[in-house]
């Protein structure tokens, strides 16, 4: 047992550990003292996937895409290198592709097989996206899938879905909404969520924020 | 192989339920569960596509009812074993009673940033002509390995169209075998979706998948 173990802080405040609890905290007190992991990469692995590494990012593409039309160029061009002039790049997003959705189509990303999606915009997936209802429904049943977010699209809008089941990682480019002439990035950014980048939602409309 | 991860197209699982202000991780034990399947990858000495298959290869049910980083424990746990890093005694008494494998080197504070940062790309330098063109229609493969494959059951036997060529790529089905990289040319295939769900698919929707060549034939 380690030093680092007792000062830990959690979440809940229940006093009995679940069994799986129990069972990561001895695998982890055994592979340090095999000396296979570094307890201080582990926190430092953490906090670059709780603090540096999630949606925010994303959301600088799409507003930096939205008001510069040679980015949006190049982004859909090469988005892996488009993204990395923003100092993006990495693990689980070593080859992007951005998917711009038009009036005519509106874009879903899904992994089927497992939960991949690409880390460097967007952090680590919610529950939803590796839950199995949005992994099975997402392909045969995007209409249906879209209606559990509330988002309802024309009817002779096409729907794609891009099933990620190789490296490719895929992050949707949403529209533009309207009466945003004139507005800064960080304005711009306020409308982008996270799911209008996956293709579950759409961006905030002006009215929306203040 | 054919197990419940692949999950596109079956029914029955219900409607998709999204937290609202939802945390990176749901518990402490998460984070490290998280953080000690990629901190081991590279003192392990496996690759993704033999994690990947170490999450799946368990029996439907057990995949079904844990967790998703309950799965990644499990998976872990099984990639650690199987190189006798760890034994299942040690796991079950829950401390070291044997001595580690010599010659592992963790991960260093230091290498951690630089490492995510970078990645693994799995794009490689071409040794022959791409088989398909953009534009061509192609037929999925109606194969059913036992071993890891990322060519999911939905789409198998059905005709779609190349629209994208990625380059050459690491091919999942040997790498996850231990048995080198093998690259191969990936494309991107769209099918319509009356072809994959039956005539009464949605006319309006389209679905691709990443495929590697061999997954492809003429039709």
């Amino acid at each position: 047992m380690t030093g680092h173990d007792h000062d830990r802080h959690h979440d809940h405040d229940h006093s009995e550990l679940s069994e799986t609890e129990l069972r990561v905290r001895a695998l982890e007190s055994i592979l340090t003292e095999k000396e296979y992991v570094d307890p201080v990469s582990l926190d430092l692995l953490i906090e670059l996937y709780e603090k540096k590494i999630g949606p925010r990012n994303g959301v600088r593409v799409v507003a930096k895409a939205w008001s510069d039309p040679d980015y949006r160029a190049r982004l859909l061009k090469d988005a892996t290198s488009a993204i990395s002039e923003l100092d993006y790049s990495g693990r689980q997003g070593e080859h992007m592709v951005v998917i711009e959705n038009t009036p005519e189509q509106h874009n879903m990303v899904v992994c089927t097989l497992c939960s991949c999606y690409p880390h460097p915009v967007l952090g680590l997936p919610p529950v939803w996206y590796k839950s199995a209802p949005y992994r099975s429904r997402a392909v045969a049943d995007p209409r249906g899938v879209l209606k559990d977010f509330g988002v309802t699209l024309p009817d002779t809008t096409k729907i794609r879905v891009w099933d990620s089941t190789a490296e490719i990682r895929y992050l949707v480019l949403p529209m533009r909404p309207e009466g945003t002439e004139g507005w800064s990035e960080d304005q711009l950014g306020e409308l982008v969520t996270r799911d209008s980048m996956i293709g579950t939602g759409l961006p905030r409309q002006p009215g929306e924020v203040a | 192989m054919d197990g419940a991860h692949d999950m596109g197209g079956v029914r029955g699982f219900g409607p998709v339920v999204a937290e609202t202000n939802e945390p990176v991780f749901h518990a402490e034990w998460e984070r490290r569960a998280f953080a000690l399947t990629v901190a081991m990858a590279r003192p392990g000495g496996w690759n993704i596509d033999m994690s990947r298959f170490a999450r799946e290869n368990r029996p439907s049910e057990d995949y079904l009812s844990k967790s998703y980083f309950q799965i990644w424990l499990a998976g872990l746990e099984t990639l650690m074993i199987e190189r006798g890093l760890v034994t299942r005694e040690e796991i079950e008494a829950g401390k070291m009673l044997f001595p580690p494998k010599p010659g592992i080197k963790p991960v260093a504070p230091d290498e951690v940033t630089p490492a995510i940062r970078r990645g693994g790309p799995t794009e490689r330098r071409p040794t022959a002509p791409a088989l398909f063109n953009v534009g061509d229609t192609v037929r999925m493969k109606d194969i059913h390995p036992t071993t890891h494959t990322r060519l999911p059951r939905y789409v198998r036997g059905h005709l779609g169209t190349v629209e994208m060529n990625h380059g050459c790529h690491v091919f999942p089905d040997l790498n996850s075998q231990g048995k080198g990289e093998n690259p191969q040319w990936l494309f991107t295939v769209r099918f319509d979706g009356p072809e994959l769900w039956g005539a009464g698919g949605d006319p309006t929707l389209s679905v691709s998948v990443d495929a590697w060549e061999s997954y492809l034939e003429h039709p």
